[in-house]
């Protein structure tokens, strides 16, 4: 099959940006918002997806992973390409808009040439624009995490991102981190939406009955377009159950397959599936439920330039925080796609105009914070990063704090896949700590356990992200460490693949019968007190000015 | 202890061989028999230990539970409508007490 | 990463404030082998199961290992002539593998059952099922019984 991609025309057919080479004024001037738009129309329906941004209004830097491994099928397949062989894969030059955009490549001084990324006040220009091409063809869905983790959607409790989203008009969405608002808040906010909140796979845990709509039906340039939602499966696991205690998630495949015959006997022509799954769920399903078109992954923040094929069912991974959105343009006829063609359209802040009326709500909800958010606390010497499967710089100063703060021997800090990236020599503002840390259980918690304890917990979470099989997976990354090292062999079985796990202060292997004093923070436990983790991120950070974290805590990677 | 069940007919009305789907939730601990007190000592067994469905009289369906039920136990199932009348459901706990439920099917 | 350190209390559900797990829970290494071997040939009179037929639906990871929601299905069209009469469901790794035990017959309509069941760690759940012809059929499910998330 030939490749239906539209080519990120942003530098990627030209020559490359040599890293650091030119001024970041060169840089913009080789891109134009018409470049990031162009795209030659196909078909009949054009689906407009945006996930995970994780209720970041402003443009960002956010460093794609260099390291995120795959296991058992999805071994060396994308998502779990990084880096140069990213680049290699998708012929995309070292050096280029794209790569930037994409890779962990350069990112220093590519970040420095290309500037931020996303803005929701952007994003409304792309959509605008697209709509204004395509009409009443264009279906635009928000695959969820939207309604949490900045300042201001912590403080609003998600409204601030319910009333900038209801300006794009979304014709539905799924919820994954919206449940740590609590279910009476999410059912508050989804009421009033004016759009369907959906959810194919929560039931009352009394009853056993849908707790929120499946699907909803949509027509668009003549195709009756069946959207079914998928929230995060694991919602009450990885996050705190008691917050929607009387909900049941799960993955519900044959509910899902119930869901699509139903769809097609309504009269679907097309079958969307609106999914937080995470890429390898999303992958699985799409070999065994059959009669989806068209999933719209979620969850694992996945940026790809294009489509994944998975039998007759279309994969899209549209990235996070913002930073790109996805147009799927289909041709439908007959019940079946014909033809499709595809774009990853990536947000650079400096090249796509805002949007004034989403530019004027945006300021509105940030003014009477403006000020203390924009206070430098600190300034960092080197790159500061989260995602990746391991310890990021992020999380190193995160420990750091944890330690020193709570006055422990050993840190843990949760591997959220969220969180903004610093460069060298930048200014820590208080918004960069909220953006790293703002939730609604922010407890840095101060306890006990023993040695074998804790290689019960890094054994677990490592299962939850290693397990063969994607259906036994949660997304997110491994739990950062500081205090210990430990070497993980991700090719081994659940309980066997931890092994020297040792105390960074005495060098010596963790005695499993001996109770350290362990601090973290994100708890699903209720109940758990400390205080919020920003505040002793913010201390921390204030105390010492200037931050160069080294390893807080060590981990060598085995069975890659 | 007077329980009383709580139990859902997805139909009060069928026609005759249709599948008619029931749910019934009960409050009781289920104690499983495993566990200790705060003084070491064990906590006696005391579950649900049977459950019983009749249609009109007649058993359509029913189940032996085992301590590992959860607390509260639930239970979903189905029968065919053949004839009209009470559907009564009859839990039966360790200590030989029962606790019932009914509703009634019309079956035309 | 998500350590939930209460796991075990959390478990001890119901009344008396005891902080034992509900059936010796434990989220480390596999538990010795239970029962489930004795009671699959006790129900079937050391006849082996067949593979096929039975359905189990389960979660692939328990939200809560108190009440994890367990659906059994076994293919028949429960008539007179060739119905399911009793399934056993058993839990591999719990200090006993006992479940519960459904009895269906033709008037079931259906050989479907849903109820919430105990699990103390990581295992598989089973399901085997009798026909009227004297037939037996196994389905089984692992269910991972986790400590910790990590929510993305």
């Amino acid at each position: 099959m030939i490749s239906r991609r539209e080519l990120l025309q942003v530098g990627a057919a030209t020559a490359a940006l040599a890293p650091g080479g030119w001024s970041r004024a060169f840089a913009q001037q080789r891109m134009t918002q018409a470049d990031l738009l162009r795209f030659e129309a196909v078909g009949n329906v054009t689906l407009v997806h945006l996930t995970d941004i994780h209720a970041q209004l402003m443009p960002v830097l956010f460093r794609e992973p260099s390291i995120n491994l795959g296991v058992g099928d999805a071994r060396g397949h994308v998502p779990h390409v990084t880096g140069r062989d990213f680049l290699d894969l998708y012929k995309i030059p070292a050096g280029s808009a794209a790569a930037y955009a994409l890779t962990s490549e350069d990112f220093t001084a590519l970040a420095r040439s290309y500037g931020r990324l996303g803005g929701l006040d952007r994003i409304a220009t792309v959509l605008k624009a697209i709509r204004a091409e395509r009409g009443d063809r264009t279906v635009f869905l928000d695959g969820g995490d939207t309604w949490q983790n900045s300042y201001t959607s912590m403080l609003t409790k998600g409204q601030d991102m319910v009333d900038c989203m209801a300006l794009l008009k979304p014709d539905a969405m799924v919820g994954h981190w919206e449940f740590t608002l609590g279910a009476e808040r999410v059912k508050a906010i989804a009421e009033k939406l004016g759009f369907p909140f959906l959810a194919q796979n929560i039931r009352d845990t009394e009853w056993n009955e849908a707790a929120f709509e499946p699907m909803t039906m949509l027509e668009r340039g003549g195709v009756k377009i069946a959207v079914i939602g998928q929230a995060f499966p694991y919602t009450p696991i990885a996050n705190p159950r008691w917050m929607m205690p009387n909900w049941s998630f799960g993955i519900r495949e044959e509910d899902l397959q119930g869901n699509v015959e139903k769809a097609r006997q309504q009269g679907a022509g097309l079958v969307v599936l609106l999914s937080h799954n995470g890429f390898d769920v999303d992958r699985k399903l799409a070999a065994r439920v059959k009669g989806i078109d068209v999933i719209l992954t979620g969850h694992t923040h996945d940026a790809l330039p294009d489509v994944v094929r998975i039998g007759r069912t279309l994969l899209v991974a549209s990235g996070s925080h913002g930073k790109f959105v996805s147009r799927l343009d289909l041709d439908v006829r007959g019940g079946e796609v014909k033809d499709f063609r595809f774009k990853l359209i990536p947000i650079f802040s400096d090249v796509i105009a805002p949007d004034a009326e989403m530019a004027g709500k945006i300021a509105a909800i940030r003014a009477p914070h403006e000020k203390m958010l924009g206070e430098a606390i600190g300034r960092t010497e080197t790159l500061l990063y989260r995602r990746g499967n391991f310890n990021g710089t992020l999380d190193d100063v995160i420990c750091d704090a944890l330690l020193t703060e709570r006055d422990a021997e050993i840190a843990l800090s949760p591997g959220f896949r969220w969180g903004n990236s610093l460069l060298p020599g930048q200014d820590i503002t208080r918004e960069d700590i909220y953006n790293a840390t703002a939730l609604s259980y922010p407890a840095a918690y101060r306890t006990t356990m023993t040695g074998a304890r804790l290689k019960e917990v890094l054994e677990d979470v490592a299962d939850n992200l290693f397990n063969p099989d994607p259906y036994y997976q949660q997304g997110g990354d491994m739990v950062r460490v500081g205090g210990v090292s430990f070497t993980i062999d991700v090719s081994q079985n659940a309980g066997h693949r931890i092994s020297d796990l040792k105390s960074l202060r005495t060098g010596k292997p963790l005695d499993a019968a001996k109770d350290y004093v362990v601090t973290g923070w994100a708890s699903v436990n209720e109940g758990t007190e400390g205080p919020a983790i920003w505040d002793v991120v913010m201390r921390h950070i204030e105390k010492r000015r200037v931050v160069a974290p080294g390893e807080a805590g060590r981990v060598r990677v085995l069975g890659t | 202890m007077a329980v009383k069940p709580r139990m859902k007919l997805d139909k009060k009305e069928a026609k005759k061989g249709d599948l008619v789907e029931v749910k019934a939730l009960v409050s009781h601990v289920m104690e499983s028999g495993q566990r200790k007190d705060s003084a070491g000592n064990t906590i006696p067994r005391k579950i649900l230990n049977k459950f019983v469905c009749t249609v009109a009289g007649k058993q359509v369906f029913a189940a032996d539970f085992e301590p590992a039920i959860s607390a509260n136990p639930y239970i979903q199932f189905k029968f065919k409508a053949q004839e009209s009348g009470p559907v009564v459901l009859t839990w039966t706990d360790d200590d030989g007490s029962t606790i019932v439920g009914e509703e009634t099917i019309k079956v035309s | 990463m998500i350590p939930n350190f209460n796991r075990r209390q959390a478990l001890a559900l119901g009344a008396g404030a005891v902080t034992v797990a509900v059936l010796g829970a434990s989220s480390g290494p596999a538990l010795a082998k239970n029962d489930s071997d004795e009671a699959i040939a006790k129900f079937t009179g050391g006849k082996t199961p067949a593979q096929g037929k039975v359905k189990l639906d389960l979660p692939e990871i328990a939200e809560n290992g108190n009440t994890v929601p367990m659906t059994v299905t076994v293919e028949s069209p429960m008539t007179e002539q060739s119905h399911v009469t009793d399934v056993l469901i058993l839990a591999s790794e719990n200090p006993r593998s006992g479940v519960a035990t459904f009895h269906f017959s033709p008037a079931s309509g259906i050989a479907e059952a849903n109820t919430r069941i105990r699990l103390a760690a990581t295992q598989d759940v089973i399901a085997v099922a009798k026909m009227n012809d004297g037939s037996f059929f196994m389905a089984r499910k692992q269910v991972k019984v986790t400590i910790g998330g990590c929510g993305g």
